[in-house]
Order: C-alpha cells, then sequence, then structure tokens
C-alpha cells in the first residue's frame, strides 16, 4: 500500500540520528535515572550536582536524563560512559560521591570502583549486571532500553533501529502484522491474559470506517509501577506498538489513557507523540505511504475503576466512568460506539520486538502456553526493590530469592502478595508455582498487571487482607449490590477480626459472601476484588482462627489486640530513651528505677520500642494484649 | 424480520423473538424472575441489581437474565442452588442498605422488595449482614411527592423516567461506592433543582423512596415486576 517506500525516509532518519549519537561518544556521558522512582530518590540534586561540579572543573560531558533502570534501591543511580571505559553504573550517589566521581574519574582516570554497581558492557576490569545471581534469570525485552536511553529525545530511541520494526510492517500487508501477533501467541499482559491476536481479529473483523486503538496506562495497584516506569523511559516502544497495531486493524486514530497521578509519564510520552509526528512517524502519510495514524493523550482523573474497560472507555466519552455488562466486547462496539483494540501499555511494547525479531523468537521464551515474559515491580520485605523482567515460567521462589536477594535482615518469608487488590496471597508452600497467567490463577493469585509484594513475620494477613478490602471498597464504583455492599460488609467483618471479634460463624460468613461477590458481580474488579480474602483465608486459616479464637494477632501487629510491655529483667537502671520517645508520658519510672507503660495513657506508637536500646530490647509487644502480672492471678 | 427462536425455560418451551432478553421472555411469559433495575426499552441494560440471575444449560456459572439474548434451544433454570444462593446474597446486601420500617412506609404492600422476599421466602430483617448506617434528609420540598433516599434500592429507574420520558434531567446517579446516590446537581432539594414535578419518576419507582404524599394516590407500579402476573399491562 506504500505510495512511496518508507524505507528510504527511515534510512535518512536513522542516518542523522546515528550522526548525532556518534558525535556525543567522544565526550563522557552521565546517564541520571531520573524517572519519578529516581527523583524520590533525588535524583534531580544529583543531576545538578553533576552539572556543576563539571561547569566548575571546565570539563566537556554531557549530563543526560534517562529512565528507569529497575536497581530502584540503589537510587539515585547513574551510569558514566567515558571514552576509553566501560559504561559503569554507580548507585546511591550523593553530593559528596558525585564530587568524588567527577574529581577522580572525569579528571582522573580512577573510575573508583568501590562505589560502582556494575559494568555495562563487558570488560577485563569489573562485572556487568548479568554476572550477579539475578543476571541468569533476567531477560530484558521490553526492558531492554529503560533507563538508558533519553526518553525525551526520539533520536535516542532511533539511534537504536527504532521505528524499524514499522518500516518492515509498511512494506508488507497489515494482515502480516496480525499473523505474526497472533502465532507469537502474545496474551495481554493487563492481567487476564487474553490474547492479543484474537482481540485484534474481533476487530478488524466487526469493520466500519472507524476503529480505535487504546492503550490502557490506568495502572493503578498499590505498589504498581511497571507501566509508569516504561512509559517514562521508554515511550516510543509503546508507541511503536501503538502505530503497529493501528496497521493491523486499520485504525486511524488512537489514545492513550494515561492516569493525571503520572505527569512525568504525561509529558515524556506527549513529547514522544510530538517528536515522532515531526519525523513523519506519526500522522498522516506515516513515513511517505497512505497509512495515516494520530495518537492523543486522555488523562485519567484517577479513579482506580476506569482501568476496567468498559468504564475506561466511558470516561473516555466524558461519561461517569462505570463499568458496563459485557458482550458487546470493545472489540466490537467500544470508543463512540466503535471497534477498539485496548490494550496494556506492557502488551504494546512486545509488538515491535515480536515485529522486528519473529514470532518464533518470541515462543522460544517463556512458556508454551504464555511465551514472552513478564514484568513485575518487586516492593515489601526484599533486597532488591525495583523493576525485574524475567521469563514466565521462572518460579516465584526464583524471583523472589535469586532476582530479588531474598528478604533483608534474615527476615523470614510468610506470604507473597501477586496482582495487586484483584491478586492473592501466596506462602512458601506456593512458591514454586511458576509465574504465567494460568499456574498463577489455578493457585487462587492472578498474573494481574505485575505488582508483587513480599511479606514477612510482621505483616498480619488479617490485616493484609483487611487493607486491600479497604481499597476495594473504597474504589467501588457502586454501581452493582455485590461490589458496591458486599465489599463493604467483607470490610466490616475484617475490620472486626482484626479487633478480635467474631467467631466460628463469622469466618463462614466471610467466605461465603467472598465466593457470591466472586460470582456475582458485573466488572472483574468486583469479581477479583475478594481474592486477597479468599486467598488468606485458605492457606493462613490459623491466623484468622487466633484473631477470634484467643483474640491474639501472631504478627503482632492488630493494635486492639497487641499491648506493649516493658520486662523488667531486660530494663536497665540507667537508661531512660524510652521515657522520652513517649509521646503521651504513659512510661514513668518506679520505684526500683525501672519503667513502666501505663496502659491507660499508651496510644500504641512503637516509639518507645524502636527507642529502647537493642541491648536491652526490653520493651515488647504482647498479644493477646495481657499483662504477666494479670496473667498470674488468672491463673491463680 | 426478526425470526422467532424457541427457549425452555423451566421446562416449558416458549417461543420469541430472536436475541430478545431471557428476563423478559421470561416475564412476559409468566415466569417470575425478580429484578430491580432491569428496563426493558433500554438498550443496554443496567445489570446493577444483580438479582434475575438464572442457569443457562452448557454455561458454566449463573448469568443475568436481563443482559442474556435468547438463542435457539436455549435451556433455561430459573431456580438451582447456586442461583438462589446469589440472589439470596445480593437480597440480603440491598437490605442491609434498606430501611426495613415496612409498616412506616407509604410503599407497604405495593413495594418490589417485599414481593421479591414472599416469592424467594427470604425474611425481611437485617440477618447475615448488619445494616449500613446512615443520616438521609428527606427531600419533601416537591409539592405532592417527597424523596427518601433511606429507602432507595439505586435501580435508576427514576432517572431513565426523568431523563427519556419527561425529557429534564433533574436527577441522576452521583459519588461512588457506598456513597452512590440518586440526586439532583449540587444537592439541592428537587423543589429547587430544574425538576418540574412531573412525577413520573414517582410512578416508576419500585419501592417506597419516591413516594405520594397524600397517602390516597397510588402509584401505577409495572405489573411485570411483581409475581404472579400473566399479562405486561
Amino acid at each position: 500500500m506504500s505510495a512511496t517506500d518508507p524505507r528510504k525516509i527511515y534510512t535518512k532518519l536513522l542516518a542523522e540520528s546515528k550522526e548525532k549519537a556518534g558525535s556525543r561518544q567522544d565526550k563522557p556521558q552521565i546517564l541520571i535515572g531520573t524517572a519519578t522512582c529516581g527523583i524520590a530518590a533525588g535524583a534531580l540534586q544529583v543531576r545538578d550536582d553533576f552539572i556543576r561540579e563539571i561547569k566548575e572543573k571546565g570539563l566537556e560531558a554531557d549530563v543526560i536524563e534517562v529512565g528507569c533502570m529497575g536497581h530502584c534501591y540503589a537510587e539515585p543511580l547513574a551510569v558514566i560512559a567515558k571514552p576509553g571505559f566501560p559504561p559503569i553504573c554507580y548507585g546511591h550517589l550523593d553530593e559528596g560521591l558525585v564530587h568524588r566521581l567527577v574529581e577522580d574519574f572525569l579528571v582522573g582516570d580512577d573510575p573508583s570502583y568501590e562505589y560502582a554497581l556494575a559494568a555495562l558492557e563487558r570488560n577485563d576490569v569489573f562485572p556487568i549486571f548479568e554476572d550477579f545471581p539475578r543476571g541468569a534469570y533476567e531477560k530484558k525485552l521490553i526492558l531492554e532500553n529503560c533507563g538508558f536511553i533519553d526518553a525525551l529525545n526520539i533520536d535516542s530511541y532511533l539511534a537504536l533501529e527504532g521505528y524499524n520494526a514499522l518500516v518492515e510492517a509498511l512494506i508488507q500487508e497489515p494482515a502480516w502484522v496480525l499473523e505474526e501477533i497472533k502465532v507469537a501467541n502474545l496474551r495481554g499482559r493487563g492481567g487476564a491474559g487474553f490474547p492479543a491476536g484474537l482481540k485484534w481479529e474481533v476487530c478488524l473483523k466487526s469493520g466500519g470506517d472507524e476503529i480505535y486503538v487504546i492503550c490502557n496506562a490506568d495502572e493503578g495497584d498499590p505498589g504498581a509501577f511497571m507501566d509508569r516506569s516504561i512509559l517514562e523511559s521508554d515511550p516510543h516502544l509503546v508507541i511503536e506498538g501503538m502505530i503497529l497495531c493501528a496497521y493491523a486493524v486499520g485504525a486511524k486514530k488512537g489514545y492513550l489513557y494515561i492516569r493525571a497521578e503520572y505527569p512525568r509519564a504525561v509529558k515524556h510520552v506527549q513529547v514522544a507523540i510530538d517528536q515522532a509526528r515531526e519525523k513523519g512517524l506519526l500522522g498522516s502519510s506515516i513515513l511517505g505511504t497512505t497509512f495515516s495514524f494520530d495518537l492523543e493523550i486522555f488523562q485519567g482523573a484517577g479513579a482506580f475503576v476506569c482501568g476496567e474497560a468498559t468504564a475506561l472507555v466511558n470516561s473516555m466519552e466524558g461519561k461517569i466512568g462505570l463499568p458496563e455488562s459485557r458482550p458487546p466486547r470493545l472489540a466490537q462496539q467500544g470508543f463512540r460506539g466503535k471497534p477498539t483494540v485496548l490494550n496494556n501499555v506492557k502488551t504494546f511494547a512486545y509488538v515491535p520486538l515480536i515485529m522486528k525479531r519473529g514470532a518464533d523468537w518470541f515462543k522460544g521464551i517463556g512458556t508454551p502456553e504464555s511465551p514472552g515474559t513478564a514484568v513485575f515491580s518487586l516492593v515489601g520485605k526484599i533486597v532488591n526493590t525495583g523493576l525485574v523482567e524475567v521469563p514466565m515460567g521462572t518460579t516465584l521462589r526464583q524471583l523472589i530469592y535469586d532476582v530479588g536477594g531474598g528478604l533483608p535482615n534474615g527476615r523470614e518469608f510468610k506470604a507473597v502478595q501477586i496482582g495487586g487488590p484483584s491478586g492473592g496471597c501466596l506462602p512458601e508452600a506456593e512458591l514454586d508455582v511458576p509465574i504465567d497467567f494460568d499456574s498463577l490463577h489455578d493457585a487462587g493469585a492472578i498474573m494481574g498487571s505485575g505488582g508483587l509484594v513480599v511479606m514477612d513475620q510482621d505483616d498480619c494477613m488479617v490485616a493484609v487482607a483487611r487493607y486491600f478490602l479497604d481499597f476495594t471498597q473504597h474504589e467501588s464504583c457502586g454501581k452493582c449490590t455485590f461490589c458496591r455492599l458486599g465489599t463493604r460488609h467483607m470490610l466490616d467483618i475484617l475490620t472486626d477480626i482484626t479487633k478480635g471479634k467474631g467467631d466460628r460463624d463469622t469466618l463462614d460468613l466471610l467466605e461465603e459472601l467472598a465466593e457470591d461477590v466472586r460470582d456475582g458481580s458485573l466488572c472483574n474488579l468486583g469479581r477479583t476484588a475478594p481474592n486477597p480474602v479468599l486467598t488468606t483465608l485458605k492457606y493462613f486459616h490459623d491466623e484468622y482462627r487466633a484473631h477470634i479464637e484467643e483474640g491474639r494477632c501472631p504478627a503482632l501487629s492488630c493494635r486492639d489486640l497487641i499491648l506493649y510491655y516493658i520486662d523488667p529483667p531486660r530494663c536497665s537502671k540507667l537508661c531512660n530513651v524510652c521515657v522520652g520517645s513517649c509521646p503521651t508520658e504513659a512510661i514513668f519510672t518506679r520505684e526500683d528505677g525501672l519503667k513502666e507503660i501505663d496502659q491507660e495513657k499508651c496510644v500504641k506508637c512503637d516509639n518507645c520500642r524502636k527507642a529502647c536500646p537493642p541491648e536491652y530490647s526490653a520493651v515488647v509487644k504482647l498479644s493477646p494484649p495481657v499483662l504477666p502480672s494479670d496473667k498470674e492471678r488468672k491463673a491463680k | 424480520m426478526s425470526t422467532s427462536v424457541t427457549v425452555t425455560i423451566d421446562d416449558r418451551q416458549i417461543k420469541a423473538r430472536a436475541g430478545e432478553k431471557l428476563l423478559w421472555v421470561a416475564l412476559e411469559n409468566g415466569i417470575y424472575i425478580p429484578h430491580l433495575c432491569a428496563i426493558k426499552e433500554e438498550s443496554r441494560p443496567n445489570a446493577s441489581c444483580r438479582l434475575c440471575f438464572v442457569e443457562i444449560e452448557g454455561v458454566d456459572r449463573p448469568v443475568t437474565s436481563c443482559t442474556r439474548p435468547i438463542e435457539e434451544g436455549m435451556v433455561v433454570k430459573t431456580r438451582s442452588l447456586r442461583v438462589d444462593r446469589l440472589v439470596k446474597t445480593a437480597f440480603e446486601l440491598i437490605l442491609s442498605d434498606h430501611n426495613l420500617k415496612c409498616r412506616e412506609c407509604p410503599a407497604n404492600r405495593n413495594c418490589v422488595l417485599q414481593a421479591i422476599a414472599k416469592e424467594r421466602r427470604i425474611k425481611l430483617r437485617y440477618d447475615r449482614f448488619k445494616p449500613i448506617v446512615r443520616e438521609f434528609a428527606l427531600d419533601d420540598s416537591p409539592a405532592e411527592f417527597a424523596f427518601d433516599r433511606s429507602r432507595c434500592v439505586l435501580c435508576g429507574k427514576c432517572i431513565r423516567a426523568d431523563r427519556e420520558e419527561a425529557k429534564i434531567g433533574a436527577i441522576g446517579f452521583a459519588r461512588r461506592g457506598i456513597n452512590r446516590v440518586v440526586t439532583t446537581f449540587k444537592d439541592l432539594p428537587l423543589a429547587e433543582s430544574i425538576c418540574t414535578e412531573c412525577m413520573l419518576c414517582v410512578d416508576v419507582c419500585p419501592v417506597g423512596a419516591l413516594y405520594y404524599k397524600k397517602s390516597q394516590r397510588q402509584k401505577k407500579g409495572n405489573p411485570l415486576d411483581y409475581p404472579g402476573n400473566k399479562s405486561s399491562g
């Protein structure tokens, strides 16, 4: 369908971008990870420190802002690429370290390896990221460029042969793109794992003059930030994927539905759209062909339910963001009543890679039923918090212990929460479950969009279930009975349990109600909302029973079921630290010089326990909340 | 020309227009399925009350009959253990957020909730779920009718009457989750809103939320909402 050969224009673009990139390479480059995670850790200050130090020393060097490398535990991060040395990544940067690196490495020739995390290119001196234990498991496909390219400069993406997949597709028929995606068995990364190719095909067959492509970037699960990082770090990959999809289904217009709480992602995507349009990669007659497609950002106002496909479309149409019953599916009747492809950020990000390297290559990664990789944001009680990408089929144990580095400070693993409010909590015994759409579903969790929270002995499973129910109850749109009222009653029951109220019937009622909300709700948010409750009831039943039968919280976390107590044999007359730490003056000095807590005044803030010097560790939490003296009295 | 298909509902063979929603086919043939929010004229059903579950042979879980178009040979059961369980829970959930002082209610004995409770043998009291306690101010600003939100079941019928029949648009759904309400723009009392007091909304309210102040005036009501009615009125 090409009017002129798109390769001609592309070759020129590619040469220009490579020339620009090449001209940069004869002086040192400092890449600073300024995605939202980096900025939160102080990356902008680090950037300014580098610029100031370089200026003061009169050096020639480029300071470039890049996205997230995935090593969030070591933020702020920077990569220094000095000619003659392999690019080296440094973590935990601050003003002093920046000063030292500029002086020793940029002025001098000492790369200060003692502060380096890893090199980025194989060399004889220093290990690269792949040499670390996690390197054996990690396989970066859609995160490959994240943290290494300048998201605000399209040349950065082009120089790595970006948009080449689009060019290859444009000289073929659209059907070829669809066929490749179908053969690759790319499953939607939004959570449910519906095959993208099938969705596209239904949309194509629904036909009509107007077809829309929408990217769902309304990521809202607590603890999940994969989509944000990708949009901030490598927006062109997603845009190229959307253009390819539009070419396959014959769409002329697309939207990125990004939540407004992601201002940096919105900005980066907008800049990327503008630059792509300027280069003729987006808009009318893409690369000189007869194919036209344009993109626009729609900012979501922050309702969690708008991540649900039908609610998302309603909100784009200016209506209240409420889900609708399906069918009709969006692929048949979606935005403005027209066939619409709606896929997640990550799903689109895989598309250019599959086009470039082939469906067979993609199928060679992961498992036969869930090919490709899975992207997770590792958070909670885990050493290496951050973004990771592993092949499907990797077990949870490998992901948590080998990639994530296990739990910090010798803490003991208790549960892992996967898939956010729609997911479930899995115990130690389920850690050998391979990560793929079907295995996780069978275990009671879901792949979800990729949030993964690791929990230890201090985390109460009832409180965790309550936390997620509080979230879904708060985010329920209120349209259907089960979600509006069912989640509310589940929350009330859980709140009672955290206070030790209830009996065996309470647990039965909770389980029955959870099952009914799962089976009876209108949309998938309601249907999956009980998952945190159902999985914790299944795997941590004893913990629920301890709360209601013994008034005891095994994790010593539920406030109503604990009290703070100073153990006299461990307390020292010579120390007063806890007294000063108490905001309510509940701690007093007894006649014998030891300290005691007035339970009437204590607000259980935990300050005294933290303040008590480790050599004493005299402040302890007791559950059930009975003082040893009362216990003895009772026993008598 | 629309084709007609034959479906079996509770062992009865029924001929109806293909594509017609199951709920209406059943109701119009005298087979009662509980429902609150369904509106026949609505092309895309609200499907929010979650009371009209049925089982269809070959479908692995109960489905709402208001959203399900009939197909040739479909075999439907309006009652089963799973259906009854879901309907009972949904109904009790609705009751937990409903003012159950029936004797004080102008819709007493003319109330769809009472009809459903009787047909499904569910007690009209707070049972498994504690009542959700909240304060609602009574809106009795209109001359002839009043709106008591403590009785509202959020079926949305009044909103449709206001928008599609009366063509006014004085009321709509607002807020989210447990706070979802039917209200006017800026929460104004009805008399201060653009409401024309045509009272079409009062006639469609299946419960006593919207009611005539003078007790001698009765709502018209839709016979299909009640069990035991064989005509569509």
